[in-house]
């Protein structure tokens, strides 16, 4: 017995949905501004510490942007017909 | 857009342009080449957030920039131990300039008093200006943003810097001055 088709969103609810990632999104990349300025500002005054800590933290946060931006196409994909 | 239903489209289908209201009372030109507003809403913001995406890899370089920079900077080692000056040569609050510890390193040396010396870096901590000595004042000033460093601490004062210069570390042997490293600082 096979599952189910999932329904496609609708155009109202995608536009939903992409603007609750937007928001994550932008919060994320003004967090990763701040770390930079942050980070550059500690390396230039001599602390090398957080230099590595901040760099994947970052990362961190680019591997979320990343994954949202792929489920978005993902969705995009399904609305399409494709799989 | 009742005509439209009655034609079997699904609502998907239909346009629905930027005031909401039916197709057929629309202006000919929107009639003939319809926007579809949830549609054009949709496509920018995802254009949007795509950019947001790339901006955020772009910060994540810089970070990633910052630990090679930090990674060469250990690899060049201690900075070597340099003569500046003898103690003769630069008289009680005056400055000398100097390099170190490579020539793309402007210094300065001053003489606080007979026996006290102290140097900085001369790039301003704002934005790399050359910042000058003005010992009458007890301060270091930026030309460029009304910055002033303290003179016997390189601590910013006004303007605005807020890292204090960058102090070169110095020892006295003899009658002679040497420069033995740099010390950055966040205060």
């Amino acid at each position: 017995m096979s599952a189910p088709a999932r329904r496609p969103f609708s155009r109202e609810q995608r536009l939903t949905i992409i603007q609750g990632m937007l928001v994550f999104v932008l919060i994320v990349v003004v967090l990763q501004l701040w770390l930079l300025t942050a980070t550059m500002n500690a390396w230039l005054g001599g602390d090398e510490s957080i230099v590595w800590p901040a760099a994947a933290a970052s990362a961190a946060g680019l591997a979320l942007n990343v994954g949202l931006f792929l489920y978005l196409t993902r969705l995009e994909r399904t609305r399409s017909g494709g799989s | 857009m009742a005509d439209l239903n009655s034609r079997g489209m699904s609502r998907e289908q239909i346009s629905i342009p930027p005031d909401g209201a039916p197709l057929d009372v629309q202006p000919a030109w929107r009639q003939d080449f319809p926007i579809d507003w949830p549609q054009d809403l949709y496509v920018e913001r995802r254009d949007f957030m795509k950019f947001m995406v790339l901006t955020s890899a772009a910060f994540t370089l810089g970070q990633v920039c910052i630990g090679l920079q930090n990674w060469y900077r250990k690899q060049t080692g201690q900075p070597p131990v340099r003569r500046i000056a003898s103690v003769d040569d630069i008289a009680v609050g005056a400055a000398i300039g100097f390099a170190y510890p490579d020539e793309h390193e402007p210094c300065l040396l001053v003489r606080l008093t007979t026996n006290e010396f102290v140097a900085f870096g001369q790039k301003c901590t704002h934005l790399s200006c050359a910042v000058i000595p003005q010992p009458a004042e007890g301060s270091f000033y930026c030309p460029c943003h009304e910055g002033r460093f303290d003179l016997r601490t390189g601590v910013p004062i006004a303007g605005p810097p807020r890292r204090p210069l960058t102090r070169v570390v110095l020892e006295r042997r003899g009658q002679d001055i040497y420069a033995v490293g740099v010390e950055e600082r966040t205060t």
